[in-house]
């Protein structure tokens, strides 16, 4: 399918992806990705993240740039509201994946997109994380994400889009199984 | 394979670790029917002759019809015979037996791509008061405790039993994974009999973009029910059964944890479902048949509930048994040639396997789409004895070439 000379032009090198893959799947210890980002309390709930190194393809990766992260609660919470609370970085996290993905999916099955938004909502009960109720659980309720797409293509086409990016997204799969968490101090 | 090297004369041992239809003897359930209809199961120079072309066969039918074929076709069978090491010595094959032993200059590895039943490896977590079954030793509702039951797959095994123990009165929850819904019935006709004549079966390994793909999707949710209506998960919800996302994990006090992936996987297979009958829908349009067709229709989307559960509590009892109906992987503890890939699957192209006069039959789209099923298997041992006959033919020149003698006796040499 990627030999097709098409116009559709997503933006995603759908090539460039395929002989990644052909070529992790010769070497799949390539494939072996360590992703990072650090973080340090500020003040009060106030932190501050960085992200930049990660380790793939068996060496250590350098960006091009550090990229940094706010987080903080808002003023309802008696904090400083200098950035978006961790929850909604897992939003932002979620959307993001799917939408890369949609665009991934979209170019290599010669869809062209013209706009994709999405809105994304988490609800939450907050009477778990502040101890209240002990039934209640502290992380979302559920997920809600609803799509705008506007594509050169059918509806099923578009939902199939959105169905495989669910498929393949990585922030998906974290938020939908569990995934093993050690913390440790040094 | 038999009958293709028979016609061939080219000398031959089938050995049987039982008797003929072993695995349809000893590892199905007692309620399972084929789930494809009479008339498809073709195998070279034998068909279907019964008034009931459109009927799905019972075990006991499937079986009489494989020993039936092997009587026919005279096909030398060694029963009794379990293969204990396939292996090359430089001049031939070395097949030991525990009747004895073979040389042959070819091997068809026949085996079949199911022989032992998946279960992950969590299950060492569960609770010592549930009991743990499989799609391949479970036999019937009776065999089980009362109470509630966890069957986890949903495609064709994991479908059709939830339902019979659903139906025995027992609350079933199905833990639904990756899946493809299909209609059984689709215009008038056998989905089966679409898919036949619109060569969607028949479509080829080196046609598709993605072998790999292809050989690893689930199979259609299909099931050979004598009134021939469609068991989805809309069927089984009708009857109560309670669907829950794919079994992620037990954690180690004994709580199962679903994934949050269950409107997706349906929602997937549902466009899937759908992609399958657009297809099938133009090429009835671009083939005449619409005017006597039944006009095309769609079933209404897999119905989820708005918030399924993520957890439950295996030590509190509600589920008294698990039905693994979790897939089968191919049992090679035997074969001892150096053709495995990095998942332990035997490295082959369309049944050739990547070892001189080794060949593969029987696995999932080998050749073609319709490889796994009963009506495939006589297309794919035309191609591969076709094959097998030119590498003995090759390797017979050259031995002659050579004047030498390979000297022992083979099994598969005229």
């Amino acid at each position: 399918m990627s030999d097709v000379i098409s116009s559709v032009n997503n933006g995603v090198n759908v090539d460039a992806l395929i002989a990644a893959r052909e070529a992790l799947t010769k070497a799949p210890e390539a494939a072996q990705f360590k992703w990072r980002a650090a973080c340090e309390w500020k003040n009060g709930t106030h932190s501050h993240s960085t992200v930049e190194g990660f380790y793939g393809l068996g060496e250590e990766q350098r960006r091009k740039s550090t990229f940094t992260f706010n987080a903080d609660h808002p003023e309802v919470f008696a904090s400083e509201d200098k950035g978006a609370t961790p929850v909604e970085f897992v939003l932002v996290g979620l959307a993001s994946c799917l939408t890369a993905g949609i665009a991934a999916v979209a170019q290599h099955r010669n869809i062209q997109l013209r706009s994709v938004k999405a809105t994304i909502e988490g609800d939450m009960d907050i009477q778990g994380i502040l101890g209240i109720d002990s039934d209640v659980r502290n992380g979302f309720d559920g997920i809600k994400v609803t799509y705008e797409i506007d594509a050169d293509a059918k509806r099923e086409d578009i939902e199939a889009l959105v169905a495989q990016s669910q498929k393949r997204s990585a922030v998906y799969d974290i938020v939908t199984n569990p995934t093993n968490v050690t913390v440790e101090v040094k | 394979m038999s009958r293709c090297l028979t016609e061939r004369s080219i000398d031959h041992v089938v050995l049987e670790r039982g008797d003929v239809a072993h695995t349809w003897r000893t590892e199905r359930w007692d309620s399972l029917r084929l789930l494809t209809p009479n008339w498809q199961s073709r195998l070279p120079g034998f068909g279907y002759t019964g008034d009931d072309p459109d009927g799905y066969r019972t075990m006991p039918e499937v079986i009489d019809f494989f020993a039936c074929y092997a009587k026919t076709i005279s096909a030398p069978v060694q029963t009794r015979t379990t293969v204990t090491s396939v292996r090359h010595d430089g001049e031939g094959f070395l097949i030991r037996t525990d009747a004895g032993e073979w040389r042959c200059r070819t091997v068809v590895l026949a085996s079949g791509a199911c022989n032992v039943a998946c279960v992950p490896a969590f299950v060492n977590r569960l609770p010592n008061s549930i009991a743990n079954i499989t799609a391949q030793n479970y036999r019937n509702p009776g065999q089980l405790a009362e109470g509630g039951v966890l069957v986890v797959g949903a495609s064709a095994s994991g479908t059709q039993i939830a339902y019979e123990i659903q139906r025995s009165g027992r609350q079933v929850i199905l833990s639904v994974g990756e899946h493809i819904r299909a209609p059984r019935m689709y215009r008038g006709k056998d989905l089966e009999w679409w898919m036949d004549v619109a060569g969607i079966l028949d479509q080829r390994f080196d046609e598709v973009d993605d072998i790999r793909r292809a050989r690893s999707v689930p199979s259609l949710q299909l099931a050979g029910t004598p009134d021939r209506s469609t068991l989805d998960l809309n069927a089984l919800t009708a009857i109560g059964v309670k669907l829950v996302g794919r079994l992620a994990g037990v954690t180690d006090d004994g709580k199962a944890q679903f994934a949050g992936s269950l409107r997706n996987m349906c929602a997937l297979s549902d466009l899937k479902m759908g992609r399958l009958l657009d297809f099938i829908d133009e090429w009835a349009t671009n083939n005449g048949f619409d005017h006597t067709a039944v006009p095309p229709e769609r079933l209404p989307p897999t119905r989820v509930e708005g918030a399924p559960p993520l957890a439950m509590d295996f030590t509190r009892g509600e589920i008294k048994t698990i039905v693994w109906a979790t897939g089968y992987r191919p049992d090679y503890s035997w074969l001892e040639l150096p053709v495995f890939d990095r998942k332990g699957m035997v490295r082959h192209l369309g049944g050739v396997v990547d070892f001189p006069g080794a060949y593969l039959m029987g696995a999932p789209f080998l050749r073609r789409r319709k490889s796994a099923l009963i009506d495939g298997a006589g297309n794919d041992a035309r191609d591969l004895s076709n094959h097998l006959a030119l590498a003995l033919a090759d390797a017979r020149s050259w031995r002659m070439k050579q004047k030498s003698d390979l000297g022992p006796v083979s099994a598969s040499d005229p």
